[in-house]
């Protein structure tokens, strides 16, 4: 075994990933006597101290419910909600912070688009295009938008390499088209979409378009004027902050015109048994008391990615997915699923007939996490024919030596069951 | 910490490699499909049954080497076995497979069977191991619906 057979990628200069690394408490421990070698971020991604803190700060100082007291507190818990929707904003560069709705996760960005935006406009025999790549989230709320409104869901095919079939795609944009509903980047294959080509596309015949940036936004720097969607949704706890907060990014008029979503406190301004008032942007959306901790930490981890910046980030993920390509590819059996042109650093494979399951259960017990399944995206598994993958996907965090970690423990996998 | 070793046994890699009783049963008098939705395993029981002895078994299907083994090792226990003798068995094998690591299993109690017992060491796989005898039940009490891990 010669752990370094492939060039090394040279260090950025102005990334150390070493610094990184130690900012990250979960990553300093040992799995099953081996160091962890945590290959699962397309999952969810660790968390920096500094999130950590914020969490704790936030419990032990200033936990009040927002919007409400005028006591201390509470006064100290808005402006910290607040202020972390700001960050958001700034992260994906939103003309106006009444754009940025807090939601639990991607998953209800996504619900509540396809309810309010869904049952308000989509009429029988309109169409809600999708992509053959998207994750369960991107799918089923569409069917059921669909089952609701007599619409009709399309699917655009992707090709043997994981890119979508833009011809097809073109060919699926017709009048009928109310929804271009697709995922910026694939958990499962890593395709990196090209979205402006197909915001435009929707544009010519005026449908509304919503890109799921679940896996996009801790990978990449996302500018909503500039692509121009309608609707941007990603999950906070993909990009270092925590569980439980994700966040819509909506234009302002159509947020603005839309129904509410769900109904309660906080998102009304006056309430009287005949007739409730909708709050202003984005309250109206954000109806019960949030997620404020998680709001607050999620401000925190987009300010700790900011400070590294995605450029040195790009770099660094762009180095390890092209040292992990050439490393997998020369382990014998194995087989990549997902070589799109533009693609992130998630590398879903299979191994001759070893099944995920098994590689992921025996990798794991040399210190490697790795997600085994079919990664919330049953239909990509149908259209490769496979029942499952096994998927290494990375952050800024991991190391060449990871990877290593990876190789030598598939090298186990074929001695154990080859 | 348990090895890796007392999950794949050699007569567990030995069943995945060359599962028994493993293709169609054109006679079979009752069916059922097994489903583990976390990780795609598929498979589908055929059963023989006559009075109530279990005549002959067959499955097809892909799976993890835990599910397809497990499976393979179950058609062989039960093969010949009265339906009764064989609930009892599915009684026994899941008291093994859920039993807590730290505790004996009673090796006696389901033979052969006995090599899955490292799987409880590994709870994420208990599943595997028992789809196919969820769906023996399923076939067994010939419900409708696919039998389900979870």
């Amino acid at each position: 075994m010669t752990p370094h057979a492939v060039p090394v990628p040279a260090a950025s200069s102005s990334f150390d990933v070493k610094a990184v690394r130690a900012q990250f408490p979960a990553l300093q421990q040992q799995v099953h006597g081996k160091p962890l070698a945590y290959l699962d971020n397309a999952a969810t991604t660790q968390k920096p101290q500094v999130v950590i803190d914020a969490l704790r700060h936030y419990y032990e100082r200033d936990n009040a419910n927002v919007h409400r007291g005028v006591h201390a507190l509470s006064e100290r818990a808005t402006a910290a909600f607040e202020a972390s929707r700001r960050t958001v904003q700034q992260l994906v560069n939103a003309v106006s912070e009444r754009e940025i709705v807090f939601t639990r996760n991607a998953t209800e960005s996504i619900n509540l688009v396809a309810r309010a935006w869904g049952d308000w406009q989509l009429k029988p025999g309109d169409e809600v295009l999708i992509s053959a790549m998207e994750h369960h989230s991107n799918i089923v709320p569409w069917q059921m938008a669909c089952a609701r409104t007599g619409a009709i869901l399309k699917v655009a095919p992707i090709d043997d390499r994981g890119d979508v079939i833009m011809e097809e795609f073109e060919r699926l944009v017709t009048t009928k088209t109310k929804m271009v509903a697709v995922v910026h980047l694939s958990n499962v294959l890593g395709t990196i979409n090209p979205v402006e080509e197909m915001i435009a596309l929707a544009r010519r015949v005026g449908a509304t378009v919503l890109i799921d940036g679940s896996q996009a936004a801790y990978h990449m720097a996302v500018d909503v004027q500039a692509m121009a969607p309608d609707f941007y949704v990603f999950t906070g706890h993909k990009i270092y902050g925590p569980t439980g907060i994700g966040v819509l990014y909506g234009r302002e008029s159509l947020l603005d015109a839309m129904p509410p979503f769900l109904g309660g406190g906080d998102m009304i301004s006056s309430v009287t048994f005949e007739k409730s008032e909708w709050n202003g942007l984005p309250y109206k959306f954000e109806a019960g008391t949030p997620n404020i901790a998680a709001a607050i930490g999620l401000g925190r981890a987009v300010e700790f990615v900011r400070d590294i910046g995605f450029e040195a980030i790009g770099a660094h993920e762009a180095a390890l997915l092209a040292y992990a390509t050439e490393r997998l590819s020369a382990v014998p059996g194995l087989r990549l699923v997902g070589t799109a042109r533009r693609k992130a650093s998630v590398l879903s494979f299979v191994m001759s007939d070893l099944h995920p399951h098994d590689i992921g259960t025996i990798v794991d017990r040399e210190g490697v996490a790795i997600r085994t399944g079919h990664h919330c995206a049953q239909p990509v598994m149908d259209r490769y024919s496979i029942p499952a993958t096994a998927r290494a996907s990375l952050a800024m965090y991991n190391t060449t030596d990871e990877i290593d970690a990876l190789v030598v423990a598939l090298d186990r996998v074929r001695h154990l069951l080859g | 910490m348990q090895d890796l070793h007392d999950l794949y046994q050699e007569v567990i890699l030995d069943h995945n490699r060359r599962p028994r009783n493993f293709g169609p049963l054109p006679d079979a008098t009752q069916s059922a499909k097994g489903h583990n939705p976390l990780c795609g395993d598929k498979l589908t029981l055929s059963l023989k049954v006559e009075g109530d002895r279990i005549t002959d078994v067959m499955f097809e299907g892909s799976g993890c080497a835990i599910s397809k083994s497990s499976a393979s090792l179950m058609t062989d226990a039960i093969k010949g076995r009265t339906v009764d003798e064989a609930t009892e068995l599915f009684d026994r094998f899941h008291q093994m497979v859920t039993t807590p690591s730290d505790q004996p299993v009673d090796e006696a109690a389901v033979g052969k069977l006995a090599v899955l017992a490292g799987v409880r060491e590994f709870p994420a796989r208990v599943k595997c191991a028992s789809l196919a005898w969820h769906t023996l039940k399923a076939a067994l009490t010939k419900a409708p619906d696919p039998a389900k891990t979870e």
